[in-house]
């Protein structure tokens, strides 16, 4: 049996001595005999730490990393810098709790709020918070905070991640809030009826960009008709395209969410991963959890707290706009790791390298009979395409090489595949991976 | 000169040392924000050209702002998080007896196999042939952890406990919904309870309703029956209480839930008491909640992430967040959404490597070494509470579990020293002070959860700690209201960082 | 100066006319609270019931509810208390918060003297 437990049975005995019992068992005197467990729990017996890693490492085994992906679909492989894996895994970050004692905590206070300082700049917004679960649940929590008495109708697009649509509908569903979708019309969001759904009761407007197609939505008009009614206007964006395209502020957001994964967080099989938040000044008492700002200390130093705090569930209880309590803290500093390390200059080039090999890819795979673009318009780093042939069949050949393609769509969109590149994708790949194709769907 | 051991004897010498430095040289060593420490056209080196041609983006779509990030070389990058490390305490540094928070040492091989590339470099949307281990790992931690909790399903979904809260509560509508019993739109809530519960009840559409507790912390059955009825949706208990104490009427407390036709909720914040001892389902529990990130050691990472697994009996299984794994002619898959499920609670399955983390624990520990770490847990509480007893005013009388909470109401009244100018003092000690002011119901409080990956001797030094603070709190309380006075900062002036929000550096 | 009557929840309510009234808290209830953060306020045109919680301020680490002296309309609401919450800690009688119109009913009301006598 593996233990972490130091004290010596000896010392345990002394310890009872001292308390005055006879055993352990005496400590447990007030759980009613009839709830008490009557035998040992039916788990297998412990491990020495040598045999759980071979445990481990066998179910690791059984999962395929695959050497080349050119799937995203809300998940993306981009390059972790070696640097961000190392300050990340340092012991005091790692097993640190929650800063509240701010004396003690400055290190892990300064990280948060550096970070907080470069989600504003990155989508141009006013204040951020120190992160929500990951960019499903940030979109649901963003939704709710713009619910006003008289507007409880949420405007979702219908391109918007569905994972991400589903989690909105969960969150508001029990409540007084309506999730209404905006239809598509050609992977885009349909602007018109985008504008006959909006009415005074309208709360909010969400889309994101790019959109679950990888395409880039005209967002821009879809701001101004959603001002015009006096709603909230959210976006979900992808943190890497703001290295290059327009930032949420620019499309005149109200609030700015997104999934923050593809800023140095492993792909992990979808967790954990980190939701930001950023918002309007306006809205700043609205954010939901924890958010750190600068004052001074009682010497007149510089010095980060946790403030704001009675917005939270500690002080308001059930009055709290949201119930978040544990955040991403660590993958939030994981970000700003690695936004620190590419800088201004390196987000860009991985936005362009993302985008460029994108494009590439879509140009080689429609070379091909049988492979079209499905949507028209501009798209980032991910497209959809027509398949030649069974689906399926074709995937398992790439998944045969190595190789993990394009997801699959389903319900309308089913047989049609979406890819994506990212920096990591090498030309020589890309050829590859259309040349196996072009082998296995020839009629 | 103050009493008690050298102050500082566990924290980095750096911690002690850095305010001192300006003072001797007139420098200003003063930390930087990275911001500050960035020159134009510094950086790294990390990705090559691009080896296809550049596309070209529309300008309806090009970013016309700037973003300001930091400009620093690797070198600069590096020392700058060391400096930030130097400045927080971790588990790793010291004593960590926050109640309720369940601070226990993160084992290290946990860490080590959630890197291993066959689970970090997981695409979460592979073909499910390709990720068979993924599956079997939250498999298997469902297994143990029903078994540990007494439940017939588990949901890995949930990010967080609060997260598992509103999960849990969900399936509590759902489950009314279903059988149309409309009029059930409370959820009761001890007034000793942590926010999130009430929180998460009102999150989850629910109204809530206090009950209050006995001076002893524990519900009273007689003012539960007052607040039950055919409104009644659900009951949000966290057993032992957060007041460290076990409800010894739990079972009648259950029942008359339950015969009022409401179900009950398990706050697992507080589980790391009673593994392998007694378990929720047992105790008459429909739902639980787990905190991965207390009871089964995986770290909290400066906040999070944690994990908030969802347990439930077989009632309320159809419900669940989808999707659910099963279990087919041996390979693992995805079961069809089933009509009646709440839905997704987040995107993909949750904070998976967190799942991993707390596998390699159960691995190790087994279900012998999950009741002895209990067994500690409570033994080392019980231990520090007797040490300390007479000398701090308890509440609460007779054995606690695995916390218990002192009273500092009548040096306050006396001395005019708070809790918060006594956990302030022990951080000159080097030492994590306990949780203050919770639970609400007690004024004054701190909250001390030693845990049992404690030593003895650990424990020994902070009853010494304790008590030499007690001392000095009655000699020179003033010295207290000014404390810390070693830490790399003094007190932070609250009421200035709310009223004037300073929330990002301007550039 | 129109006199300010109080209630037994801290408020003060001063009445400009029959139908027309401002409300606050008392400087006993600012001093115990501590230092005010932040305070939010109704919208005007509230509908506010005398007796129920129409406001509520934050300090640090608590949130307290302000109950509504009157039931009646919200006419008008203290902006500056927005952006300037220490008013209310530097001279609780002058701090007011909202100003009530189409007054129809009120709670008991003590005078300043009943008041201080209740602390």
């Amino acid at each position: 049996m593996g233990t972490y437990v130091p004290n010596t049975r000896e010392e345990q005995q002394e310890m009872l001595r001292e308390i005055g019992v006879h055993d352990l068992q005496e400590l447990f005197h007030a759980i009613p005999r009839e709830v008490c467990l009557d035998g040992p729990l039916k788990l297998p017996s412990g491990l020495p730490e040598l045999s759980v890693y071979r445990k481990m490492s066998g179910l690791a085994g059984r999962n395929k990393v695959f050497q080349s992906i050119f799937r995203g679909a809300g998940a993306y492989r981009h390059y972790i810098p070696s640097i961000v894996k190392q300050i990340t895994s340092k012991e005091e970050f790692v097993t640190a709790y929650t800063p509240y004692q701010a004396e003690i905590s400055q290190g892990i206070l300064q990280s948060i709020f550096e970070y907080q300082t470069m989600i504003c700049e990155l989508t141009g917004m006013d204040v951020s918070n120190a992160s929500v679960y990951d960019g499903a649940t940030a979109a649901a929590e963003a939704v709710i905070m713009c619910k006003e008495r008289k507007r409880t109708k949420a405007l979702v697009s219908e391109t918007v991640h569905p994972e991400t649509i589903q989690t909105i509908q969960t969150y508001c569903s029990g409540t007084d809030m309506e999730v209404i979708l905006v239809p598509a019309k050609e992977g885009h969001t349909d602007m018109e009826a985008l504008q006959q759904l909006l009415d005074e009761e309208t709360a909010s407007v969400l889309l994101q960009q790019p959109n679950y197609y990888g395409i880039l939505e005209d967002a821009e008009p879809a701001g101004i008709l959603t001002h015009e009614k006096d709603a909230k206007f959210i976006m979900a964006c992808n943190p890497i395209s703001l290295g290059l395209l327009k930032a949420p502020s620019e499309y005149g957001a109200d609030i700015a969410v997104g999934e923050g994964q593809p800023l140095g967080i492993p792909l992990s099989y979808g967790g954990p991963y980190l939701g930001f938040m950023a918002s309007t000044e306006k809205l700043m008492r609205r954010l939901p959890g924890r958010i750190v700002g600068e004052t001074k200390d009682t010497r007149g130093e510089r010095a980060f707290v946790l403030t704001l705090q009675a917005r939270e569930q500690h002080i308001r209880r059930e009055k709290a706009s949201s119930n978040i309590c544990s955040n991403q803290a660590l993958c939030a500093m994981t970000a700003a790791v690695y936004l620190d390390a590419m800088g201004a200059r390196g987000l860009r080039q991985a936005a362009e390298s993302s985008m460029s090999k994108a494009h590439y890819l879509a140009g080689e795979l429609c070379k091909l009979p049988g492979f079209a673009l499905v949507y028209p318009g501009e798209f980032f780093h991910e497209f959809v395409t027509t398949c030649r042939g069974n689906v399926d069949k074709v995937l398992r050949a790439l998944e045969d090489r190595g190789i993990l393609g394009g997801y699959p769509l389903s319900g309308k969109d089913a047989g049609h595949l979406l890819w994506c590149a990212t920096e990591m994708n090498t030309k020589e790949e890309m050829d590859t991976l259309v040349s196996i194709l072009e082998e296995v769907t020839r009629a | 000169m103050r009493g008690g051991p050298d102050p500082c004897w566990h924290f980095h010498g750096d911690l002690c040392r850095i305010g001192a430095i300006p003072e001797v040289t007139g420098m200003d060593m003063s930390m930087k924000l990275i911001f500050e420490k960035s020159i134009a056209g510094r950086g790294c080196d990390l990705l090559p050209e691009c080896d296809v041609p550049v596309a070209a983006v529309g300008n309806k779509f090009i970013r016309n702002s700037e973003i300001h990030l930091p400009e620093v070389s690797e070198t600069e990058l590096s020392r700058h998080y060391t400096e930030l490390m130097k400045r927080t305490f971790g588990v790793n540094d010291g004593f960590y007896p926050l109640g309720s928070c369940t601070m226990k040492y993160n084992p290290k091989v946990n860490d080590e196999v959630a890197g291993l590339p066959g689970f970090a470099e997981i695409h979460p949307l592979q073909p499910v042939g390709t990720v068979q281990g993924c599956l079997e790992v939250m498999k298997l931690a469902e297994e143990y952890l029903c078994e540990i909790t007494g439940m017939e399903a588990m949901d890995f979904q949930p990010a967080a406990g609060a997260h598992g809260e509103f999960t849990g509560l969900k399936l509590i509508a759902a489950y009314h919904k279903e059988r149309k019993d409309t009029k059930r739109t409370k959820i009761i809530v001890p007034d000793s309870a942590h926010g999130t519960n009430p929180a998460s009840a009102a999150m989850s559409g629910f109204s809530v309703v206090n009950v209050a507790s006995t001076k002893e912390g524990y519900v009273d059955p007689e003012e539960l029956r007052k607040v039950v009825g055919e409104d009644t949706a659900g009951f949000m208990l966290t057993n032992p209480n957060t007041v460290g104490m076990f409800d010894e009427n739990i079972l009648e407390l259950t029942k008359i839930i339950h015969d009022a036709g409401g179900l009950n909720y398990y706050d697992g914040a507080n589980l790391n008491a009673i593994m392998g001892l007694v378990r929720p389902g047992d105790m008459g529990f429909d739902v639980v909640h787990l905190n991965l990130h207390k009871t089964f050691s995986t770290p909290h990472g400066g906040g999070g992430p944690g994990s908030g697994p969802v347990g439930c009996k077989e009632r309320l299984v159809r419900y669940l967040p989808t999707p659910r794994i099963i279990l087919k002619d041996g390979r693992y898959e995805f079961a069809e959404k089933p009509l009646e499920s709440i839905g997704r609670v987040k995107a993909f399955y949750g904070n998976f490597r967190v799942v991993v983390r707390a596998l390699a624990y159960i691995l190790t520990l087994g279900g012998e070494g999950l009741r002895n770490a209990s067994e500690n847990a409570v033994l080392n509480a019980n231990y520090m509470m007797q040490k300390l007893q007479g000398i701090f005013d308890m509440p609460f009388s007779g054995h606690c579990m695995h916390e218990f909470v002192i009273s500092l109401e009548q040096l306050k009244q006396e001395k005019g020293v708070s809790a918060l100018d006594f956990a302030k003092t022990l951080l000159d000690y080097g030492m994590h002070p306990p949780t203050m002011y919770f639970p609400l119901i007690v004024h004054e409080a701190l909250m001390v959860e030693p845990t049992e990956t404690e030593t003895k001797e650990n424990l020994e030094l902070a009853v010494e700690v304790y008590k030499a603070v007690l001392e000095q709190a009655r000699k020179e309380p003033e010295m207290l209201h000014q404390s810390p006075a070693k830490t790399v900062i003094g007190r932070p002036d609250e009421v200035m960082a709310a009223r004037n929000p300073v929330l990002r550096y301007q550039f | 100066m129109k006199e300010y009557l109080y209630t037994k929840s801290h408020e003060w309510v001063q009445f400009l006319d029959e139908k027309t009234a401002r409300i606050g808290i008392s400087d006993y209830a600012q001093g115990e609270l501590g230092d005010l953060v932040f305070i939010n306020l109704p919208e005007v045109g509230d509908e506010l019931v005398a007796g129920e919680e129409f406001a509520d301020v934050e300090s640090v680490k608590a949130v307290s509810n302000i109950y509504s002296p009157v039931t009646g309309t919200v006419r008008a609401i203290n902006e500056e208390l927005l952006d300037h919450p220490e008013l209310v800690n530097a001279d609780a009688a002058e701090a007011w918060f909202v100003e009530v119109g189409d007054i129809v009913g009120q709670v008991d009301l003590l005078t300043e003297d009943q008041y201080k006598a209740e602390l």
